[in-house]
């Protein structure tokens, strides 16, 4: 990659190594365990296209191609075509909704001849743009409620059309955008965050001990509340508490509806599943049990490259896309599993760290957005095949098989290398 | 928004906080699922498992004297697992032309074959040649050590000693798709065998038995390491249970072998049970031919015959009855009070309205006489009588009346025992006359009804019902094929339930006095196959249909003071009913009680007579 040409080296001397190193780590382990989730005895080489991890060196080999391109054009063309390439994207959202092509359930995909892909990938990418480009506009301020409304639109909108594609996981990625409107200081980001952990707890708990129970532990948390309120004179906080309560009262009732009305049968499965009140190894749980098997079953150590049992013979399914961690898991134990782990938080937290150092707002939005992205794939992922998360398909970042995954991230993480590298030209 | 960029880049914290807060969660979580808790371990291991099918054998038949009539015998199907057949071994490489030698196949067949189970499963067995018969096997085993990878599997095929009664005991084949389908409880896999036709179908759930099971540990090169906890999940296969029929294996093939050269169907029954006796369709085949490797071929060639001997004529096949039908009209005339026996008809003869009769006897006979002579113009009167009769107040409701009664003498539904694909005839409605003649019909226009023929068509099985239900003065029970199980288990409740037919026994009593005659009295239609000391009642039946010749029908039962089988016998285009079907009803009596026939002209002369047709169809 690297050329002696002078002009190049000015951007690639700058480019920030630990970042490049991490994603090399990752995409590496990635390709390898895809080999291993996929190995065939006939096909017992790593570079045959035939195979998924053939065809995964093509993709990884795009994704590179793509990303040195965007470290070679100029760091304002992003920033430029925000807005056009976020069009772009939601107008091919659409077309998949009129002319898509369902997978399990979700009309995610889109055909142009040999190749498929997925708009879906491509859309957190152009939300981030988007969102990084009206926050750098000098006009605009979160305090202004016009422009917290505007926001909000850009991020729901993709949102929106992806929901609609059926397509729940990738929906759910757009909630990571509440990082970056909290550390741009908008106000009521972090009480929706707090709101946010707080109703998901509310939920989960009622559906582990009932809307009775609930109702009873509030009641008495509420009774402590307003008896120390009213022993220790502040009145003025008793009208907010009870509101408070209110509210919490008023979500516990609403869970059994939300629950029933609001989520498909093979979520609420895949809730219930999770939060142990559905046994079922055989049916819905299979996935997630299988999972856990073939993890649990790595040990310490691992049981060795290409020597995993449960994912060889297809006792999970998914094996080399979402249920990729599986393979890390088995084969490679608790010291590859950890290794990942702490891959994918040092990733995270370089680029955070990246971000603040940004002197453009575009920059420093973008690499938030990024990161947020990123969490919430690798924590959705991951969890779900430990047993921390509801099942919900969406892929680990440059881990799982797949094209346009692959390119999506590579590319989104590149225009933010590219950012930083030229951050020192924005004066 | 400028403003913002310093004090508020205190919030990365949190930020980074909550990322790395989710990281220490998820590695404790990892920490505890793979280090701590040794349970995923267990379960892994557990999960190497394979689960090896024990199929049960199936259960045996056996006529009603306990003649085996259908057994299993073991096949060998040689299998394959292509990875290990396949194996690059320099050292002791694969000897093709040797195993080709060995089984007797060349080459190409041998790629083929091995294409197939490969695109099949790579890993896993596949077939790769069916039903290696005994001897074959006992010499490819011996050195079968030599071709890695390729095992034999036992299986078991039916057989059948006597080559007889193959409607009856029908054939078993691999599933479909649209029958695992139907497959609720899941019991069947892809490939499983099912019984297809006759009683292989109808008691495919009793003859099958119950799948055992045996879990083998297996390692990471898919090799099995022994039975897993010492067979603690094992499950032995539940052998099928047998099946007894009511038919006579003896009088069975006698039928068939009178049948030679004739298309129809002879089906006897036990009037006291209603189980069958003999249940013969011709022209039929070997059932030995369904079975085995060569199944696929055979089929298709008996399903190209032009005789079509793959059709159950006993119960699939629909016929007027001609004449035989009278003792239905005549039965449900008295019945309904609008004749008696002492009834008289005028009959002119070849010169009556509107049905001319074709026999010839005095000019004013009674119910006996007219039986006897199969008197066209006696039975269409009564038919008339019955329908027109003032009780009910207007022909259609005479008309109904008169149908149901059909219905209750067991025509125009099947009786749903034990029989499968059995057809239900035809006795028209009568909304169908209403739209055929658009309301304006009469007596004279459904007239051919009275003497069976028209728009009424029955199977073999409805008329030996019918000679059944005479023989016990006006009752019977649904004509089935099982007699018992080879174990305790109870016969379906239906078939040892009694019908009323509806008919007073005076009257079935009068019919039989007359169908006596018919064998006893001096113009009696088949006077020339009485015998001596058994005595015999019957009536014939010559039918016109659309596909040339009259069809030769006859029912009969006997012996008359205590009839012990009763039998309806049908010859497609045999001319009139005394010439074939008489004779083989007499012959087939003759067999069942006395064991054999002393007339063996008359048996000489049915065995070997061909009919010949004109329009093979």
């Amino acid at each position: 990659m690297i050329t002696d040409n002078d002009n190049r080296n000015k951007i690639i001397g700058r480019i920030d190594w630990i970042t490049l190193l991490i994603y090399f780590a990752l995409v590496l382990i990635g390709w390898f365990s895809i080999f291993s989730a996929k190995y065939n005895d006939l096909h017992p080489s790593i570079f045959d296209f035939s195979m998924e991890y053939g065809k995964q060196l093509i993709w990884i080999g795009a994704a590179l191609f793509f990303g040195f391109v965007i470290l070679l054009i100029d760091a304002k063309f992003f920033h430029a075509f925000s807005l056009w390439i976020y069009i772009i994207v939601l107008m091919s959202l659409v077309m998949v909704l009129v002319y898509g092509k369902a997978t399990k359930g979700a009309t995610s995909w889109i055909e142009f001849g040999p190749i498929k892909f997925q708009p879906s990938e491509f859309a957190k990418m152009a939300t981030a743009l988007a969102l990084a480009s009206y926050l750098d506009r000098l006009d605009v301020d979160l305090n202004k409620r016009k422009d917290r409304i505007v926001s909000a639109a850009l991020i729901l909108i993709p949102m929106a059309l992806v929901l609609l594609q059926n397509d729940t996981g990738s929906a759910l990625v757009f909630i990571s955008f509440i990082f970056v409107l909290y550390r741009e200081g908008m106000p009521g980001a972090g009480w929706l965050m707090i709101i946010g952990v707080v109703a998901a707890l509310l939920f989960v708990f009622t559906l582990i001990w009932t809307q009775k129970v609930m109702f009873v532990i509030l009641g008495v948390l509420m009774a402590i509340v307003l008896l120390f309120l009213v022993l220790q004179k502040k009145r003025n906080a008793i009208i907010p508490a009870i509101v408070l309560f209110g509210i919490a009262f008023g979500m516990v009732f609403s869970v059994d509806y939300a629950f029933n009305k609001v989520l498909q049968e093979h979520q609420r499965n895949r809730v219930l599943v999770l939060l142990g009140q559905l046994d079922d190894p055989k049916g819905v749980g299979y996935n997630v049990y299988q999972s856990k098997i073939a993890i649990g079953s790595g040990g310490f150590a691992g049981k060795g490259f290409l020597q995993g049992t449960q994912t060889k013979y297809d006792f999970v399914p998914e094996q080399h896309t979402d249920f990729i961690f599986c393979t890390i898991g088995e084969e490679g134990g608790f010291l590859g599993t950890s290794a990942v782990v702490l891959l994918y938080v040092a990733l995270l937290v370089r680029i955070i760290t990246m971000a603040e150092r940004q002197r453009s707002t575009f920059s420093r939005v973008y690499g938030y957005s990024i990161a947020g992205i990123f969490f919430v794939h690798v924590a959705i992922n991951i969890g779900m095949t430990i047993g921390l998360m509801p099942v919900i398909g969406i892929p680990l970042p440059f881990l799982s098989y797949g094209g346009s995954s692959m390119l999506a991230f590579t590319i989104m993480l590149a225009i933010f290398v590219k950012q930083d590298a030229n951050r020192l030209n924005i004066l | 928004m400028r403003r913002g960029y310093n004090n508020l880049s205190n919030r990365k914290l949190l930020v980074m906080g909550v990322f790395i807060a989710v990281g220490l969660i998820y590695l404790v979580r990892l920490f505890s699922l793979q280090v701590i808790d040794r349970h995923y371990k267990q379960l892994a291991d557990n999960n190497a498992l394979r689960f090896v099918t024990q199929y049960p054998a199936r259960g045996k038949i056996y006529d009603r004297n306990g003649k085996l009539l259908v057994f299993n015998e073991a096949v060998y199907d040689l299998m394959v697992i292509p990875k290990q057949a396949m194996r690059n071994d320099t050292l002791h490489p694969f000897d093709t032309l040797g195993f080709c030698i060995l089984l007797d196949i060349d080459r190409n067949s041998f790629i083929e074959r091995m294409n197939k189970a490969k695109k099949e499963s790579y890993l896993k067995p596949s077939t790769f040649m069916t039903a290696v018969s005994k001897e074959n096997y006992a010499h490819i085993a011996e050195v079968l050590y030599r071709y890695p990878g390729f095992y034999f599997q036992t299986r078991t095929v039916r057989h059948y000693p006597d080559a007889i009664a193959a409607h009856t005991l029908g054939d078993i084949g691999e599933i479909s798709p649209s029958e695992l389908e139907k497959d609720v409880d899941g019991y069947y896999r892809q490939g499983d065998y099912v019984g297809k036709s006759g009683i292989e179908r109808s008691y495919e759930k009793e003859l099958r038995g119950e799948k055992g099971l045996r879990v083998m540990m297996v390692d990471v090169h898919n090799r099995e390491m022994g039975s897993f906890d010492n067979g603690s999940l094992d499950r032995d296969p539940v052998t099928g249970k047998d099946i007894y029929l009511g038919m006579d294996a003896d009088l069975q093939a006698y039928g068939e072998q009178l049948m030679v050269g004739k298309i129809g169907s002879i089906v006897a029954i036990e009037p006291k049970t209603g189980q069958i006796l003999a249940f013969v369709s011709s022209p039929t085949y070997d059932p030995n031919l369904l079975v085995g490797r060569e199944r696929g071929k055979h089929y298709q060639e008996l399903q190209k015959d032009p005789m079509k001997p793959l059709i159950n004529r006993a119960i699939s096949g629909t016929y007027p009855p001609g004449s035989t039908f009278k003792t239905v009209v005549g039965m449900i005339a008295m019945q309904s009070g609008s004749i008696t026996p002492q009834t008289v008809f005028h009959c002119s003869g070849p010169a009556s309205m509107p049905i001319k009769c074709t026999h010839s006897h005095g000019p004013s006979p009674d119910f006996a006489n007219a039986i006897m002579n199969s008197c066209n113009p006696y039975f269409y009167e009564s038919f008339k009588a019955t329908i027109n009769n003032p009780k009910f107040g207007n022909i259609k409701k005479g008309y109904e009346y008169w149908k149901d009664m059909t219905y209750q003498l067991g025509l125009g539904h099947t009786f749903g025992t034990d029989i499968p694909y059995e057809r239900s005839g035809n006795i028209p409605s009568r909304e169908y006359y209403d739209k055929m003649y658009k309301g304006q019909w009469n007596s004279v226009t459904i007239r051919s009804l009275g003497i069976g023929q028209g728009e009424v068509l029955v199977t073999p099985l409805q008329l030996a019902n019918i000679a059944a239900l005479i023989a016990n003065e006006g009752y019977y029970y649904p004509p089935h094929l099982i007699k018992c199980f080879g174990d305790t288990t109870a016969i379906p409740e239906i078939m040892t339930t009694r019908v009323d037919s509806g008919i007073d026994p005076r009257y079935v009593r009068v019919m039989k006095q007359g169908l006596r005659t018919v064998f006893s009295g001096p113009a009696g239609t088949a006077r020339r196959y009485e015998m001596k000391d058994i005595s015999q009642c019957g009536k014939t039946g010559t039918a016109q249909n659309p596909h040339g010749n009259y069809h030769s029908n006859f029912i009969a039962f006997a012996p008359a003071e205590d009839p012990k089988i009763a039998l309806a016998v049908i010859i497609e285009n045999g001319g009139y009913g005394a010439t074939w079907a008489a004779p083989i009803a007499s012959l087939m009596i003759e067999k069942y009680i006395r064991g054999y026939s002393i007339r063996e002209d008359l048996e000489k002369r049915i065995m070997e007579g061909r009919i010949t047709y004109k329009n093979e169809r």
